[in-house]
């Protein structure tokens, strides 16, 4: 079977299995369209104080969403949000798998030294209360969304390499590899060539169930104060400032997180389809 | 028994890891903490000993060996915004988010365990896909939502419960808890249900009910015995994101907890405090690991004899 029909073949029983996957995968890309699209779809800027008379204002037909507390249009501030919630969800999430894949290959089939070294710094990162380490590593850098990008992928690489150090040892043993080291293909091509491209299917659940937790880090952080600063629009900031208003103007916050929750939501749907198609045994884990 | 000495071995290295990776973090900040404690417009002799009073002028090793041996002796330092010690303040608020994170936890095993046992036993029935459906949305909710409506529907239309949970007593702490505990909740139910319907499909099972057993006791005596290990582990897992979460809870319902705590840290740029509220919460996080895993092994026989 050559790569395409296997991914084919993928897509194939994802869409024959799990409709509300693919339901799921349409709400992400509505998600991205949008989030590209913003500047076309909404006359405003984001930043924009469309009408200092009219603050929080509630929903109407120039303002769908209302505006907030110094007279900008929310429905604006959403879509420009989800610009920030979508780099935020696959940046760092990206970093770590990256990171995550090399330095769990490298401690499962080189072993020793260099993976206990490793692991231990993979078990120390993994104590940590992810949020409490995402606030002292943004307390340390500063505020502004490439730390945030920083901030998570270091909180997240560990469990990627755990994950694929695991497999690793597992396929180490396999008597194809065994086969490629006794024609002396070296230590380094067999990694490459031989023992990541088994971890693909893991990695590829792991990034999609990855992603959402990123998008939670980032809107608790900013909802916190501590991630992306004003006049940018998060919707975890959007929620933060808006909670303020929680009483008279509960769409300012409630808008926002219902937006968060929805896109995690569908990327933990597409999560739980891919893993059920490529990989049943991460199921058990 | 071997293997429980090598596991509290490995936790107190991880221990010293921790404290390690910690105060390297925070002192390769940009910005003397001096200077934004003392003010921008102190001169520079009242600097140079202020730092030297505080012992900031040493080498790294010096200054890292000192905290280690106080923390040891029970001494955090002090804090630079609240100018009381960092131990002292711990203490105080240890106690607000024990409770929290405890009512949390409960709530959440208790609902998760009975939905993920429904779950399982329908399988596939229309109760097994509603909560399933609701435990899926439950690890997708972000926790400032889930304490934002329940404070505006709960608290605030109906008036049920107190808006801030501060001085409230009891009843303040209801709110908070279904808030941090429904993201546990629904990963309690999910692992449950998953285990428990593997569990019902062994023989012995069959067996018990070909006994003239009756449905129930083979569930809660038979099944979930062996169900309810990894249901365990998790249980402890949960622990370290009970108290990511409850920084937010916290926040949103003002409680004078752990995470306010941090959070204030960080607003008066207070290394001291920072530094002590993160390593009690992780070595919190550590320990609660160490004894689950202990517990695990007390509890399944298997592993004891492995050992």
């Amino acid at each position: 079977m050559t790569e395409q029909n296997t991914f084919r073949s993928v897509l194939c029983r994802l869409c024959r299995e799990n409709k509300l996957a693919v339901f799921s995968a349409g709400v992400i890309l509505l998600f991205v369209v949008l989030a590209i699209l913003a500047p076309v779809l909404t006359p405003y800027g984001y930043d924009e104080i469309v009408n200092a008379a009219n603050r929080l204002a509630p929903p109407s037909a120039e303002h769908w969403m209302g505006t907030d507390e110094v007279g900008r249009d929310v429905l604006t501030r959403m879509l420009y949000g989800s610009r920030i919630s979508l780099l935020v969800g696959i940046v760092p999430t990206v970093v770590s798998m990256l990171a995550g894949a090399v330095l769990g290959i490298l401690a499962g089939y080189l072993g020793g030294r260099v993976d206990s070294i490793i692991m231990r710094l993979a078990d120390i990162m993994l104590a940590f209360p992810s949020m409490l380490l995402a606030m002292v590593i943004m307390y340390t850098l500063g505020d502004g969304i490439i730390n945030i990008f920083l901030a998570l992928a270091l909180v997240n690489w560990a469990s990627v390499a755990r994950i694929v150090r695991a497999e690793t040892l597992k396929l180490r043993e396999a008597e194809y590899v065994e086969a490629a080291r006794s024609i002396g293909v070296g230590r380094f091509t067999i990694m490459r060539r031989h023992i990541l491209p088994n971890c693909i299917p893991s990695l590829i659940v792991l990034f999609t169930l990855n992603i959402p937790s990123a998008i939670l880090s980032e809107s608790s952080l900013s909802f916190l104060g501590l991630g992306i600063q004003k006049p940018m629009a998060s919707w975890g900031l959007m929620v933060n400032t808006g909670r303020q208003y929680l009483y008279t103007n509960p769409w300012l916050s409630l808008a926002p997180s219902v937006a968060i929750m929805l896109i995690v939501l569908a990327f933990n749907f597409l999560g739980d389809g891919l893993r059920d198609v490529l990989d049943p045994h991460l199921k058990k884990q | 028994m071997s293997n429980i000495i090598r596991r509290i071995g490995q936790t107190v290295v991880i221990l010293l890891g921790v404290a390690l990776l910690i105060f390297i973090m925070l002192r390769i900040i940009p910005g003397n903490a001096i200077v934004t404690m003392m003010g921008e417009h102190a001169n520079a002799e009242a600097i140079e000993r202020m730092t030297a009073e505080l012992g900031l002028d040493q080498p790294f090793y010096v200054q890292f060996w000192r905290y280690i041996t106080g923390v040891f002796s029970g001494d955090l330092g002090t804090s630079y915004s609240l100018n009381r010690p960092v131990g002292e303040l711990i203490a105080t608020s240890f106690p607000n988010t024990a409770r929290l994170a405890i009512a949390a936890a409960l709530f959440a095993w208790v609902l998760g365990i009975v939905c993920g046992i429904i779950a399982a036993v329908r399988k596939n029935g229309i109760l097994d896909h509603l909560f399933m459906g609701v435990s899926l949305l439950g690890v997708s909710v972000p926790v400032f939502m889930v304490a934002m409506v329940l404070q505006y529907l709960l608290a605030y239309k109906l008036d049920l419960f107190p808006i801030s949970s501060g001085n409230a007593g009891a009843i303040g702490y209801v709110l908070p808890a279904i808030a941090l505990g429904w993201n546990s909740a629904g990963s309690i139910a999910r692992l449950t249900r998953s285990t428990l319907a593997e569990v019902l499909q062994e023989d012995y099972i069959d067996t018990a009910r070909a006994k003239g057993l009756r449905r129930l006791p083979v569930i809660t005596r038979h099944a979930l015995r062996n169900a309810v290990l990894p249901v365990i582990t998790m249980m402890a897992v949960q622990l370290s994101s009970l108290l990511s979460g409850a920084v937010i809870c916290e926040t949103v319902f003002s409680i004078n907890g752990i995470g306010r705590l941090a959070v204030q840290a960080i607003e008066g740029r207070d290394i001291p405090l920072l530094q002590g509220t993160i390593l009690f919460s992780t070595a919190l996080v550590i320990l609660g690991n160490l004894v689950a895993d202990c517990l695990y092994s007390l509890l399944d026989p298997r592993i004891r004899k492995e050992v």
